[in-house]
């Protein structure tokens, strides 16, 4: 598929710091593509490339097979929506809106619709004269979105949009722009460090990590199959296991030793023979805990255990259980009565069960990494 | 429980100290007798005085004109400065910084009779000029000061939101930039008009013959007792100007609720 934005070998250093380091994404025309990543990895670095306040020190930015490398602000048709909002204080909604078509000299008339047009859009209408600090945050982020749209801009640029607000109104504007984007057909770049942010409003996530990509693809994709330790642990919670292949079963599927608590059969998600060390990311909710051995099948994992730590959420329980070396954490969904149910208690010896096919095996694995998980260890 | 005075002592002591003598002042400009010993009845006399006095009304447009133009001229110079004084540090930003600050502490006298032997080895004709050239020296200091201060929580976002909409640099500064930091620079122009028009010292090195302005004509006419109850009439008049610019620049740098 031709590409419509395209990061070609960017790379942005301050000083002997690679901020962005040979990065390369191809964005469709028309996606939501979401720029993942920790704090300080440089994903507001890549949007101010691609916006012209910054220039790569190598590499070339096109858009729509174009080179917008050498290109200021002004002259790139593509709008940004900064974390800050960065609303004129000095103007009101509806000139804030009209700012960019004023600029671009639109016929009044022309810049009445538009404007009008987008204070629908984002439901303003009854709030135009007001200035910028007479506006709730939601309303200030909303007007930032239509200042930006109404440029009708080629790619939409949006900063942490939601950062700056709580989690119900978050929720809702998450909602709303996504809703948005489904009107008016713009692609949008979306920059967050919230997994649940990028996983719900993407076509497409780049997980980004210290300057690079580690993986882009689908949400679903990026969730179930992490490439990296990085992007295991960076997206929802995973057990990280190692251990030795003994035995190609067929082509799809391997033996495994692990340290601690013997044979498990594995997917060969990646090439692998005889002898290759693999690690192996296990989803918490991929993990079924039962009081009794399972009956076991040739593709099914069965392993014995004994709950360490219980924690109730609601909705589902988390467990850790300890097996051998390992303590695993597996997650329960309720979708039974539980005050009933004689669930696992602490102390209780159990089976932790799972499928080959529900395990993934990481193409790299940085023990640093698990530093990245919301999973206590032993001591706490 | 029960408030303490103290707050309240204290301030009526600092308005007693620094509106006494002033409060004395205007009583007097309204007191019929020539002396300020004693009350010989409420009179507008000394005011009508004023008004026949074509020395004074000279000397005041002096200063007017001597102000509008320093005022203006440090406007443009001290904002340009402080947008200067926003780049990254280095050595000669730091010196930059340090002589920008120095005149606001400079002694008058000094800065009078540098400015004087200046003036003197350039050949300049003393006049109106050089005491608008003079008044600019310190007033662009305090210009500098307060857009400084103004762009210390400046949201340069916006100006590159600006540019980020189709806005030249030009276009953004016009736009964005500029009706922003209005309120900030205006308020320097206030500082700075003022300052020039109550100016005494540095004035009085480098005013030329009959080039009078409203503090070196007063400081004159001190001498001759007949006209002390004129001056106490226009220090009135200007200590009610003053009041006016000083109460517009405060309302002009009051924090504007932020666009946050
Ligand atoms: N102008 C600059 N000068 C020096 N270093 C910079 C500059 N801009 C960014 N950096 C550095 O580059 C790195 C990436 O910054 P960037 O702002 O792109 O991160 P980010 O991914 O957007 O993080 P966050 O989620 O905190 O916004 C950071 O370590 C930052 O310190
Ligand atoms: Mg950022």
């Amino acid at each position: 598929m031709a590409s419509y934005l395209r990061f070609e070998n960017v790379t942005r250093r301050f000083g002997s710091f690679t901020a962005v380091d040979d990065v390369n994404i191809d964005i469709q025309q028309g996606e939501t593509f979401s720029l993942l990543g920790p704090s300080g990895c440089g994903k507001t670095t890549l949007l101010r490339m691609a916006a012209g306040f910054d220039k790569p020190d190598a590499g070339r930015i096109l858009l729509d097979g174009k080179d917008i490398t050498p290109l200021p602000p002004d002259k790139r048709p593509v709008n940004t929506v900064f974390q800050s909002y960065a609303l004129f204080p000095h103007l009101s909604v509806r000139d804030n809106i009209a700012f960019g078509p004023k600029i671009a000299k639109w016929p009044q008339d022309a810049i009445t619709r538009g404007v009008d047009e987008m204070l629908d859009l984002i439901d303003l209408k009854a709030h135009a004269g007001k200035k910028p600090a007479q506006l709730s945050g939601g309303m200030k982020q909303r007007v930032a979105i239509a200042r930006a749209l109404v440029n009708k801009p080629k790619v939409l640029l949006l900063d942490e949009p939601l950062a700056a607000l709580d989690l119900k109104l978050r929720q809702r504007l998450l909602v709303e722009l996504d809703a948005i984007h489904d009107e008016v057909g713009i692609t949008f770049i979306y920059v967050t460090h919230d997994q649940g942010e990028a996983m719900s409003i993407s076509d497409r996530i780049a997980v980004m990590n210290k300057g690079t990509i580690e993986q882009v693809g689908p949400p679903a994709e990026i969730y179930e199959a992490p490439r990296s330790s990085f992007v295991a642990a960076f997206i929802g919670d995973t057990n990280f296991l190692d251990g030795r292949v003994t035995e190609a079963i067929d082509p799809r599927f391997s033996r495994c030793e692990v340290n601690g608590f013997g044979s498990i059969v594995i997917d060969n998600d990646k090439p692998v023979t005889p002898g290759d060390r693999v690690h192996l990311s296990l989803r918490p909710e991929k993990l079924l805990v039962s009081r009794e051995q399972p009956s076991s099948s040739d593709l099914e994992n069965a392993i014995a255990g004994k709950v360490e730590d219980v924690i109730y959420f609601g909705s589902h329980t988390r467990y850790w259980v300890r097996c051998g070396e390992w303590r695993l954490c597996a997650e329960m969904q309720h979708r039974k009565y539980q005050l009933d149910e004689q669930s696992p208690k602490w102390g209780d010896t159990v089976w932790l069960r799972w499928h080959a096919n529900d395990g993934f095996l990481l193409e790299q694995y940085r023990a640093e990494d698990e530093g990245l998980l919301t999973l206590p260890d032993e001591d706490s | 429980m029960k408030k303490s005075r103290l707050p309240f002592a204290t301030l009526l002591l600092v308005l007693v100290f620094f509106y006494l003598p002033i409060g004395f002042l205007v009583l007097n400009s309204f007191n019929n007798s020539r002396y300020a010993s004693k009350w010989n009845g409420f009179s507008t006399r000394w005011y009508e005085r004023l008004t026949e006095r074509d020395d004074l009304v000279a000397a005041l447009g002096n200063s007017l004109k001597i102000a509008t133009g320093a005022s203006l001229a440090s406007m443009v110079l001290g904002t340009a400065a402080a947008f200067a004084l926003r780049h990254r540090a280095s050595k000669l930003q730091d010196a930059h910084r340090l002589l920008v600050a120095v005149p606001l502490v400079l002694p008058d006298i000094l800065m009078g009779m540098s400015l004087l032997l200046l003036f003197i080895s350039f050949g300049l004709k003393l006049s109106l000029f050089t005491i608008t050239l003079a008044h600019i020296t310190f007033c662009l200091s305090y210009v500098a000061l307060v857009v400084q201060a103004r762009l210390q929580d400046f949201d340069f976002n916006a100006v590159e939101a600006a540019r980020d909409l189709g806005a030249t640099k030009l276009q953004a500064f016009v736009k964005v930039t500029l009706p922003l930091l209005a309120p900030g620079i205006l308020a320097g122009g206030l500082l700075a008009f003022t300052l020039s028009i109550d100016d005494y010292v540095i004035t009085y090195f480098v005013k030329g013959p009959g080039s009078d302005t409203l503090p070196t004509l007063v400081y004159a006419m001190i001498k001759k007792s007949k006209d002390l109850p004129v001056i106490n009439a226009l220090s009135s008049i200007m200590l009610l100007v003053t009041f006016a610019v000083v109460a517009v620049s405060q309302r002009l740098t009051r924090p504007t609720p932020s666009s946050i």
